[in-house]
């Protein structure tokens, strides 16, 4: 049975996830998908991995979120409040994400993971880098290739070609 | 432990259908990566509640790899965004079909 701390994490993250997608305002929403990512941090704790739960606080929290933020504050005021969606194709989703709520809670509830419980203790982080510097080393050179890939192409991308360099700096 | 894995999966479950819902239903670019976010860190949850209960500390690592793999994607989803926002001066993705081939 779950406790009292799962619960209200269990609140926050998915009442956020909720009003993250449903606020009117955007930087209102993006302030709630802040609050989703730290439910999911905390959960990471309950789940004796503070590693992971402070890489996610510093990379989801700490950059992801204020990125979303700084982007949203780059669009034209109207459209920030601006809800475009039909109402047929909202109650549509709405019967979708129940659909998929139901049947996979249904599979899950009914499969042997209920029984799977553990008295062990947890892994210990130093195994993370142990696993990181030797079973998965290929895996890291690749990553932090695709990071820096993705951040040059990120700059390449959003870098206008219609200001000349002598406009850029006055 | 309190918590069993069934009610970590369970809240995984929710999330993933409500950014579902998400993708569904919005056309704003923004809030479209909002739910993919969510979606993500529904993975990164599952992840390590089944990495703490085998135990193995695969889980973890994985999730570690996902969270950065993540960011990098949405560096490049948010540069897009604002690449279509200055040709098409709107984030509603109906407005952005005229950039297929």
């Amino acid at each position: 049975m779950a406790d009292a701390t799962f619960l209200a994490l269990t609140v926050l993250t998915i009442g956020s996830a909720i009003a993250a997608l449903e606020m009117r305002s955007l930087i209102y929403g993006s302030i709630a998908l802040m609050g989703t990512l730290g439910g999911i941090a905390g959960f990471f704790f309950l789940l004796d991995a503070p590693f992971v739960a402070l890489f996610q606080l510093a990379v989801y929290v700490g950059s992801i979120a204020v990125l979303i933020l700084f982007t949203v504050m780059l669009v034209k005021r109207e459209l920030i409040f601006k809800m475009i969606e039909d109402r047929r194709r909202k109650f549509a989703g709405i019967g979708l994400m129940l659909i998929i709520m139901v049947s996979l809670g249904a599979v899950f509830l009914d499969s042997g993971i209920k029984t799977i419980t553990t008295d062990e203790p947890s892994v210990d982080f130093r195994d993370i880098g142990k696993n990181f510097v030797t079973y998965y080393w290929p895996a890291l050179i690749l990553m932090g290739l695709v990071l820096a890939g993705s951040v040059t192409g990120a700059l390449v991308l959003a870098r206008r070609e219609d200001v000349e360099d002598d406009q850029r700096t006055s | 432990m309190t918590n069993e894995l069934v009610d970590f999966t369970l809240v995984s479950v929710a999330m993933l259908a409500i950014g579902i819902y998400g993708l569904a239903v919005k056309r704003n670019f923004i809030r479209m990566l909002f739910a993919v976010e969510i979606i993500i860190n529904a993975a990164n949850l599952n992840l390590v509640a089944f990495g703490r209960f085998l135990p193995h500390a695969g889980g973890q690592t994985l999730a570690l790899f996902s969270i950065a793999i993540a960011a990098a994607e949405v560096a490049v989803g948010l540069s897009l965004i604002i690449v279509a926002y200055r040709m098409y001066q709107n984030v509603d993705i109906a407005d952005f079909r005229s950039l297929k081939g």
